[in-house]
């Protein structure tokens, strides 16, 4: 017993103060793409050639990329040869339509909060169901991590749940496979009315790097009405946390 | 059988031409495997690839202390005499390649499908014509018997975990057997692999099994090279071995972490749940992901680690390894956690060699299996005498053999991180050889990944087999759990912590 409280001791306090502070994140951190203000050389789509999703699309020479596709290679930026194409840190990313992940070189626009009634509904206490429909497992293992005394999701009301029936929504991963398809619509019809879907990673929104394969679906498409997207290939635990925050209306002046 | 040499001898990270490899006749095949095998060799794959209306059956057998890989080569057209009856290690081989290509292993014992997809040619091994497939659908091994009952878990599971389906065969609280089936997972990685390769085919095997971003990126990485005769400077050599241990750090302090919630002891639960980030942010210190992504490139690694970034790492790692080593010593020093750790969920070694277990779960019943000894590259060639081996084959001495590897695995990243050698990155491949097949294995976290490309006229991959640990070790986890309480099933699951993508592809 007193070893552990000695070892309690040693190992400190380690919850982050999420919401007074900023998150510390790796200085390599591919977060929010910076894009080329000014439009870019016609004749230059280096940028899009070095895409494999197809992610990157120019139109006059303006840059844009679909943050639903890209898995946050940078490739795209090494490219680049005037080096106006980069990557922040900024790992704020999510949001409630798919056609904000197509970004250009203005503000992303972030999830906004649910309506008042889903709000007050959901605000203080979510229970989500998470569903690997395919993928790689990093999704889930950095959702997992949101459990974790760092981020001590807890504290902010939102808990994943082991019953669809016990759930206010779905958070989905993986670009849902042909063997997941049924149990993935099965878990849905599970979950009682009113509920949400999350569609969290590059595979769910478009299928990530196994789009374009006959066994799995790109993404939850139609599948399922997704009420916010979470872009990345995995989604940093701090994208996926400020996504359900702003998501429950927690953000808002943020 | 005429002493032709029928097996092509080769090394971890060879390369050969195709027409070099004799196509023995089938019973010449098949005897040649059985002696290989039988010369304490170990099958690391058996695969087929399509060679016209018929079908080319390649095995790959381990001789761990040459250092060898037998390479044996044979042609079938849809059928052949199953080899699973004297030599299981290579019954899910067998299984898959019928699912597969629909060419069948007459007279295997437990014929049924691996990931429920269609056939890649024309017949499907088992007559399945329903639209579509429906995973999971076979006939279950089933115990008679008026106290016998069955109980069925998954697809989806009560965590944030993967999908699978486990069928127990129960007497009272006792399992008497279990199945397991999955394939809920597969993205038909392996066709998608196939043509000419290019950044989305690393992609694909960054996430052949999420958590073992590294290992997979560096098999498919050495295939390049080997493929196309690139020699990888040794600072990237060093800087993908160090990347590999910090992801074996980060998942086997994690799997320390999971086995202290399942039995219920939280602190070391609560502080590896932190420190297995922890080690992650390492890996993103080096090249911006935590799972390592984009850090191995074909001919290298596209990140470098400089002298300031070195030390800023070593001493952010002198603390988190502080913390591994107190939140380790208060679990295995605690005689409740030992009790519930000891004698649960035992595999016999002769079980373990029989099934060909690789990685930490072989390891743990005293198999010598470990790819940095025995097939180093890189690295860890004449670098690497720290294999750790247990002999109890319980969750006990799963655990031990974790522990003791993230005591290794700290010193290695520290010694790496103070002598990097100086050389550039990355040495670009060029063109992959035509008509040639290369194998690479890498010792990942949880065992070996095996490697096996083809490549066509053009240089392109004409087949692309990846063998994941996971692949092997889950028939471990069905032997763990006989005459268990089947209320051990989730400590027993957690002390193998397989890959249900790896396995599904
Ligand atoms: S970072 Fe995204 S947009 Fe750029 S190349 Fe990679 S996947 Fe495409
Ligand atoms: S989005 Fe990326 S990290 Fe997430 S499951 Fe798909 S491949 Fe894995």
């Amino acid at each position: 017993m007193l070893k552990i409280l000695r070892e309690r001791f040693r190992q400190g306090y380690r919850t982050f103060p999420y919401l007074k502070k900023d998150p510390v994140i790796a200085e390599r951190f591919r977060g929010r793409p910076q894009l080329p203000i000014e439009p870019c050389a016609l004749d230059c789509h280096a940028c899009r050639d070095a895409c494999p999703y197809g992610a990157v699309q120019i139109d006059q020479g303006r840059v844009g990329i679909d943050l639903g596709l890209c898995t946050f290679c940078g490739d795209c930026a090494t490219a680049c040869p005037s080096g106006t194409l980069t990557f922040s840190r900024d790992h704020r990313l999510a949001t409630r339509k798919r056609d904000d992940l197509l970004v250009g070189p203005a503000e992303l626009q972030l999830a906004a909060a649910l309506d008042e009634r889903m709000k007050k509904l959901f605000g203080r206490s979510l229970k989500l169901r998470q569903v690997s429909a395919g993928g790689c497992n990093a999704c889930e293992a950095d959702i997992n991590v949101l459990g974790t005394l760092v981020f001590d999701l807890g504290r902010y009301g939102i808990q994943f749940v082991a019953s669809p029936r016990h759930a206010d929504g779905l958070l989905v991963t993986g670009p849902v496979t042909e063997n997941m398809k049924s149990a993935l619509l099965d878990t849905y019809a599970a979950v009682p009315e009113p509920k949400l879907v999350i569609a969290s990673g590059a595979c769910a929104i478009g299928g990530g790097p196994f789009r374009g394969s006959p066994e799995v679906n790109n993404g939850i498409g139609d599948l399922l009405p997704v009420d916010l997207y979470i872009p990345g290939c995995p989604p940093h635990p701090w994208t996926t946390l400020d996504g359900l925050l702003r998501l429950l209306g927690r953000l808002e002046r943020r | 059988m005429s002493r032709l040499k029928p097996a092509q001898i080769l090394r971890n990270g060879d390369s050969v031409p195709l027409a070099e490899v004799t196509i023995l006749e089938m019973d010449a095949f098949f005897t040649a495997v059985k002696q290989e095998a039988a010369a304490q060799g170990r099958v690391i794959a058996l695969f087929a690839s399509p060679a016209g209306d018929e079908f080319d059956l390649f095995a790959l057998i381990a001789h761990d202390w040459q250092g060898t890989l037998a390479l044996l080569r044979t042609r079938v057209v849809d059928r052949y005499p199953s080899l699973t009856p004297e030599l299981p290690a290579v019954h899910l081989f067998e299984r898959e390649i019928a699912e597969q290509y629909g060419v069948v292993p007459e007279g295997h014992p437990w014929f049924k499908p691996v990931r429920f997809h269609r056939s890649y040619s024309a017949g499907d091994a088992w007559g399945r014509d329903q639209q579509p497939l429906i995973p999971g659908d076979m006939d279950y091994y089933r115990v008679e018997g008026s106290d016998v009952h069955e109980v069925a878990v998954g697809p989806v599971h009560a965590g944030v975990i993967e999908p699978g389906h486990f069928r127990f065969q129960c007497h009272g609280e006792k399992v008497l057997h279990m199945e397991i089936s999955l394939g809920y997972q597969h993205r038909g990685l392996e066709p998608l692999l196939q043509g000419k390769p290019g950044p989305a085919t690393m992609q694909r095997l960054e996430t052949v099994a999420g958590d073992s971003t590294i290992a997979h990126a560096t098999a498919y990485a050495r295939i390049c090279e080997s493929l196309s005769h690139t020699a990888v400077p040794p600072r990237a050599e060093a800087i993908r071995a160090l990347a590999l241990e910090l992801e074996r750090l980060a998942n086997h302090v994690g799997d320390i972490g999971g086995l202290a919630t399942d039995i219920g002891y939280l602190p070391t639960a609560s502080y590896c749940g932190r420190l297995r980030g922890d080690y992650l942010n390492l890996t993103a210190d080096i090249c911006g992901s935590r799972f390592g992504r984009t850090l191995v490139r074909p001919g290298g690694v596209a990140y470098d680690i400089d002298k300031d970034r070195a030390e800023k790492m070593s001493k952010q790692l002198a603390l988190v390894t502080r913390d591994t080593k107190g939140a380790l010593a208060l679990f295995f020093d605690c005689p409740s956690v030992l009790a519930r750790l000891e004698g649960t969920g035992q595999v016999a070694m002769d079980d373990a060699e029989a099934l060909g277990l690789v990685g930490v779960a072989g390891r743990a019943c005293g198999l010598a299996v470990d790819a940095r000894l025995h097939h180093p590259w890189g690295a860890y060639i004449r670098n690497f005498d720290q294999a750790v081996f247990e002999e109890t084959g319980d969750v006990h001495a799963r655990a031990k053999v974790r522990q003791r590897e993230i005591v290794n695995s700290i010193s290695w990243v520290n010694q790496a991180l103070s002598t990097l050698p100086d050389s550039p990155l990355i040495e670009r491949p060029g063109r992959l050889a035509p008509e040639s097949l290369a194998v690479t294995l890498v010792e990942g976290w949880r065992g070996e990944v095996a490697h096996v490309a083809l490549t066509d006229k053009q240089g392109a991959f004409s087949r692309y087999k990846i063998v994941d640990p996971s692949f092997r070790n889950w028939s471990g986890l069905a032997m763990a759990l006989r005459d268990e309480q089947i209320s051990d099933f989730p400590l027993c699951n957690k002390s193998f912590n397989l890959s249900y993508c790896g396995f599904d592809l």
